[in-house]
């Protein structure tokens, strides 16, 4: 039988003392649930850094070729129109008139494109439901997750490392 | 641990520990609706209802029933747009910008600015949507492929500019505004106890966990969107301007349009960030978080917009005069002198003057001279739109067609309407939603919280 440990700390840094101590002795921390953001635990629990940054310059640059392409399509190919004798038979010459929807399109594609993925890959869509172990969580308490199956300690020894750390609450639970 | 120098005045005040923070937020959402948001939003809605019938009326009738006429073109309407869509960059800039530069001070207002942008985008879409008269056909100003044979909207034109720059910055304000809001949705979701409200929270809150990967996901689509927002916020009222500025009409045709627009509009918007705050902070008993350094910070956004707008005012008078054009020269005399003189000094004092006066630390940290200052300049950046729109086209190149513009009941209404609709929805936001980045303020409470302060200090 599997045992999962959810070790509970009311404060921050105490969580990041705690990670530090566990990891210095070989244990895996599975995850952290924290109300907010804590500064510094990524690189002790092995956390990567996020692609999303890249994600978005590729949808915000889809955007900037999508846009040219319709207006160019729009003004130059399909109909071009003499308006006010601007230039309207070339995109490069036309090219001025055309940036500020180029970059709100953009924008709107890499904004969008962004805010989608981190969704999805975050796996929080509408109705989905809350997996944090605990409700305090999302107000004042700092959960640890650690699992025997990811350990090659025994329970036994997992659990006396934990309570080591200043720890708040600890909960064990059996799972398949 | 981030630590912040000893002379900085706190951000939060009082003693106040993480769960301190979740109770005063989510505390006046769990508790009976107080009296006065009950009378303010029975006054707004009625308010706002009377506008939609204007707007009803409107568009039943056809937009005859404004005071337009063939000289004034364009008057009440657009003044209404501009200045709504200007307070809405408030919003945006504090949470963008802010954010790019790391001021820890936005935390406390990001949110109501942000919600306050959205609604006031809103309503800013109102009015070029009602303009059409036949608002049903809307959508033409999109380029869709239409039974017209080949006809696409014209993208030479800063008014179809105008229209991809506001439904961007509106959908993208949205989605920054949303994504900040869902793990203080987790929040409110985890301490609700009644089972209809956990659900809905539970809806919305769309089953965030605060796991660590998700933390740094988050940070990173803030950052990533701070960064591509804040482009966006100058991109859309520079826009807004060109609709004026790419005009032959004198007093519109400058190139000092762009940042002269920009500024005003952050200048408005704090204004407007203001009178609401003020209020909410009192209403909701918010002191601890939103108090007279976060006030003082906001004035000094306001005297320097507020001066680049002077400045603004100043350089297109004397360049009317130094261009030698007597048409421009003219549109400037007729501004301070002409018909509409009253509304050119209204503007000069509400928004040369009076902020100003925000360079006395006494006036700055005065709650009660920020809030009248501030409508002061909500007033004087109506009037603004309204002296550069009016005023140019009311008397141009030919006098044979000169005449006047006088707003009719229906004018009128449509614009009251719009501040109830306004107020209405601002006060939803505040009664079922956290007003503050709650979560956010928890990550400043040890670096720039009083109590933690004063034990920093004392080691």
């Amino acid at each position: 039988m599997n045992k999962v440990f959810h070790v509970m700390y009311d404060d921050d840094d105490t969580l990041k003392t705690a990670a530090s101590q566990l990891v210095a002795k070989g244990i895996r921390v599975k995850e952290v649930f924290s109300p907010f953001p804590i500064h510094g635990i990524d690189p002790i629990i092995g956390v990567k850094r996020t692609r999303l940054g890249i994600a978005a310059f590729m949808y915000a640059s889809t955007g900037t070729a999508l846009a040219l392409l319709g207006m160019w399509y729009f003004m130059i190919s399909d109909w071009p129109m003499n308006i006010g004798g601007k230039p309207s038979f070339s995109l490069i010459e036309n090219l001025p008139a055309f940036i500020p929807v180029t970059f709100e399109f953009s924008v709107l594609c890499g904004a969008h494109g962004m805010a989608i993925t981190y969704l999805l890959r975050n796996g929080t869509l509408p109705g989905m439901p809350a997996t944090n172990p605990d409700p305090r969580t999302t107000d004042n308490m700092f959960v640890m997750e650690i699992t025997t199956e990811q350990n090659s300690l025994a329970a036994e020894a997992l659990e006396a490392a934990i309570k080591e750390t200043q720890l708040f609450e600890l909960s064990i639970k059996d799972y398949k | 641990m981030q630590r912040e120098a000893a002379i900085r005045e706190p951000l939060i005040l009082g003693d106040k520990s993480y769960k301190d923070i979740t109770d005063d937020v989510v505390g006046p959402i769990q508790g009976p609706a107080p009296i006065g948001w009950k009378i303010m939003i029975t006054i707004s809605s009625i308010i706002a209802v009377y506008g939609v019938g204007c707007i009803l009326y409107l568009l039943g009738t056809g937009i005859g029933v404004w005071g337009l006429n063939k000289t004034v073109g364009w008057a009440w309407d657009i003044t209404n747009f501009v200045w709504w869509v200007g307070i809405g960059h408030a919003g945006t800039l504090i949470s963008a910008v802010l954010l790019l530069f790391r001021q820890k001070w936005r935390m406390a207002i990001n949110r109501s600015a942000e919600a306050m942008t959205i609604f006031a985008v809103i309503m800013a879409a109102i009015f070029p949507g009602i303009h059409m008269g036949r608002i049903w056909v809307s959508y033409w100003v999109l380029p869709l492929p239409n039974q017209f044979g080949s006809l696409w909207v014209n993208f030479n034109s800063p008014l179809l500019w105008d229209v991809f720059a506001i439904s961007t910055y509106f959908s993208v304000s949205l989605v920054f505004w949303y994504i900040g809001l869902i793990p203080d949705f987790a929040t409110i979701r985890d301490r609700m106890t009644k089972p209809f409200a956990k659900k809905a929270y539970g809806l919305l809150s769309f089953g965030w966990s605060g796991r660590a990967k998700h933390w740094t996901r988050f940070e990173e689509v803030s950052l990533v969107l701070a960064g591509i927002a804040t482009p966006l916020v100058f991109s859309v009222h520079s826009i807004v301007s060109m609709d004026f500025a790419t005009s032959i009409v004198p007093g519109w045709h400058t190139t000092i349009f762009p940042p002269y627009f920009v500024s005003g509009a952050v200048f408005s918007g704090f204004a407007m960030v203001q009178t609401l705050l003020l209020i909410m902070r009192k209403g909701m008993k918010l002191e601890s978080y939103i108090h007279v350094k976060h006030v003082e910070y906001m004035n000094i956004v306001i005297i320097v917009t507020g001066s680049i707008v002077g400045v603004a005012y100043l350089t297109e008078l004397f360049i009317s005069w130094y261009s030698g054009v007597e048409y421009e020269s003219y549109a400037f005399i007729n501004r301070f002198s002409g018909p509409y003189s009253w509304a050119y000094w209204i503007m000069m004092t509400c928004n040369v003057i009076s902020p100003q006066l925000f360079w006395f630390k006494k006036i700055r940290r005065s709650l009660t001279a920020t809030f009248a200052l501030s409508i002061v300049v909500n007033i004087g950046m109506w009037f603004e739109r309204y002296v550069i729109i009016v005023t140019s086209i009311h008397r141009d190149y030919d006098p044979s067609s000169w005449g006047e513009f006088y707003p009719t009941n229906i004018d009128i209404g449509v614009f009251i309407g719009t501040l109830g609709i306004f107020f209405t929805l601002f006060l939803g936001f505040a009664r079922f939603f956290p007003v503050l980045a709650l979560n956010e303020l928890k990550t400043i409470l040890k670096s720039s919280g009083e109590n933690y302060k004063k034990i920093q200090d004392k080691h």
